[in-house]
């Protein structure tokens, strides 16, 4: 990291702590939101973007977290901090026991397939067999957590949803930090060396089958301790919030953001959670279709994204400095 | 036995709907090798095209064939406008394309329509003397499919435009050669993948009823039954349509109850992309390194 970026990531960290004494509750809530979404983003991005696999299902692994979290809130009593790395735990080996049958497919087969996935996830959900858990149609509905004593001891008086907000920066830190050392390491590496062209990997060295089916497992961790996270602040979770709109907003969110570049999960992430605001406005119906032409157009303009953008026009400033 | 010969030639009336779909989204993959996700809500939207000539006093019949002709010529502005770009583009833009266009559709049919369940007028009469085991609409839909099958056949096997798709289908380069305008070809073949998907709508719209998400089961099924049966293979997409259809609606009544109907087509799916990719009569497919 150069120094420029370091004095980035503090400046944003500094913001980012700053931001709900200065918002309402409401928009607290919100960028609650975004950080869940972000970390969401994040995996998917580590399976998408860093190692080539589409996935149009990644909401199945949100909702497995979701579950997890509120099964044990409301079932055992567990505390919800507690739950977040349960949730992780369970999306990780589901995540990489689907990863095993996805080896065999290639670009287009997996897309389908986890499409499949994410369309028929809410009959899943739904199932009665499963009811005592999940619920059925009706969901489960947990309490919003307070802040802990010790925050009060120290003087700060937090509401639940400031204390929420930071719990979950606390957690996008660790988890984005995490994501940073893996993806700059050897397994990073050879992610990208089997998105760009398995064959040489394999030759290299690189076990393709066991590096494919991990990548799954994290990526599916990462949107799994999202959908936790969601599940916590939200305070409900029912089967139909789980469609294939919501796999396809995380696709939104990774394409607007940038593939493969993990300062893009933010950028998607405020994107996702604020333009359908905006949107909302026009019609009920407008933030999809203002999805719609946004893939369309970054395809087409921007392949790389808002993080590309920014990466390019610093590149330029920076080239106009050097020779003016 | 009653109740089971019921279902299965219930399930070959939805059979019919699903292999229509299939079959729409084999002529797309054979042409480009690409599997189109918007098939299904291009169908919907060309479905709520009719109901509106309908609502505006059109015979049925009239809208029925006006809307075949407007989705198809809506197929081809597609392919040309919006897929002709990303013809050559990784895989992940081309997905990225079809899942936009799939949310575009959904979403301006949504606003134009509102989400609101609406009916959709079937036009076979009310009662045919077999209402035992099938209703009317079931006995049309199975019909207009089969109907639908013998052109499509007919067109590809006896006139030189078919000919033409096949060969730039099969070859580009060649056919490049020979004259074929190969561009024009894969927009045609866009063209007839809608038109093929609005019938489809049409038929399927009396049972599951207008909405803007209707078509997301069906067109899972149409995958299921296209995989099923090769993607590359037009015939297999029809048998697999029809199996898909008869499995459906026999496990959905005996076996594993209504509820879990859609994940059949999840384990289809995967079932047979894992075990058997090219499906029952599709190419295998061999790629060099």
């Amino acid at each position: 990291m150069s120094r420029r970026d370091i004095l980035g990531v503090v400046a944003l960290l500094a913001g980012a702590c700053v931001l709900p004494f200065v918002v309402s509750e409401y928009r607290t809530f919100q960028f609650t939101l975004v950080l869940v979404y972000a970390i969401a983003l994040l995996g998917l991005n580590i399976l998408t973007g860093y190692n080539g696999q589409i996935s149009l299902g990644h909401g199945a692994f949100y909702a497995i977290g979701a579950y997890c979290a509120a099964i044990l809130m409301d079932k055992y009593g567990v505390p919800y901090w507690a739950t977040i790395p349960v949730a992780g735990a369970v999306c990780l080996v589901a995540g990489f026991l689907f990863g095993l049958p996805a080896l065999r497919l290639e670009g287009l087969y997996l897309a389908l397939a986890t499409f499949a996935l994410g369309v028929s996830l809410p009959q899943l959900l739904k199932y009665h067999h499963l009811e005592a858990w999940t619920g059925g149609v009706q969901g489960i509905t947990i309490t919003k957590p307070d802040a802990p004593a010790f925050i009060t001891e120290l003087g700060l008086a937090l509401d639940q949803d400031q204390w929420l907000y930071f719990f979950t920066l606390a957690v996008a830190v660790v988890m984005f930090v995490l994501a940073r050392n893996l993806l700059r390491g050897r397994i990073g590496r050879a992610m990208v060396a089997i998105r760009d062209n398995h064959i040489a990997a394999e030759a290299m060295g690189v076990d393709n089958a066991m590096v494919k089916s991990l990548t799954f497992g994290i990526s599916a961790m990462y949107t799994g301790v999202a959908g936790a996270l969601s599940a916590i602040a939200i305070q409900f979770v029912a089967p139909d919030s789980f469609n294939i709109f919501l796999s396809i907003t995380f696709l939104v969110g990774i394409v607007i953001g940038g593939l493969a570049s993990i300062s893009g999960a933010l950028y998607g992430a405020l994107f996702i959670q604020f333009i359908p605001n905006v949107a909302d406005e026009i019609s009920k119906a407008a933030p999809w279709a203002i999805f719609g032409l946004f893939l369309i157009g970054f395809v087409y303009v921007m392949p790389a994204g808002v993080a590309g953008a920014i990466r390019m026009a610093m590149a330029r400033l920076q080239r106009k400095r050097q020779n003016p | 036995m009653d109740a089971l010969l019921h279902q299965v030639l219930a399930g070959l009336a939805t059979g019919g709907i699903y292999a229509s779909v299939a079959l729409a989204l084999v002529m797309i993959y054979q042409a480009t090798h690409l599997v189109n996700f918007a098939q299904g809500e291009l169908a919907m939207f060309s479905t709520y095209i009719a109901w509106s000539l309908i609502n505006a006093g059109m015979p049925y019949w009239g809208a029925f064939f006006l809307t075949v002709g407007f989705s198809f010529v809506l197929g081809v502005l597609i392919e040309r406008v919006v897929i002709r770009p990303v013809e050559n583009a990784p895989v992940l833009a081309v997905v990225v394309v079809f899942i936009a266009l799939l949310v575009i559709l959904n979403s301006v049919t949504g606003w134009i329509y509102t989400f609101t369940i609406k009916t959709f007028p079937s036009p076979f009469p009310n009662d045919l003397g077999f209402g035992k085991y099938m209703s009317p609409h079931e006995a049309g839909a199975i019909g207009v499919t089969l109907v639908v099958l013998l052109l499509l056949y007919a067109f590809f096997r006896f006139t030189p435009l078919g000919l033409a798709m096949r060969a730039a289908a099969q070859n580009p380069e060649s056919s490049r050669l020979v004259g074929i305008r190969v561009g024009w070809m894969l927009a045609l073949g866009w063209g007839l993948a809608a038109a093929i998907g609005s019938i489809a709508g049409m038929m399927v719209a009396p049972i599951v009823f207008l909405d803007p998400n209707m078509m997301g089961g069906v067109l899972l099924y149409a995958f299921a039954a296209a995989l099923v049966g090769g993607i590359d293979s037009p015939g297999g997409a029809v048998f697999g349509g029809f199996l898909v259809g008869v499995l459906e609606n026999v496990l959905g009544a005996f076996v594993i109850g209504n509820e879990l109907k859609l994940a059949v087509a999840l384990v289809l799916i995967i079932g047979v992309l894992v075990v058997k990719p090219s499906g029952f009569s599709g190419k295998v497919h061999v790629s060099r390194v």
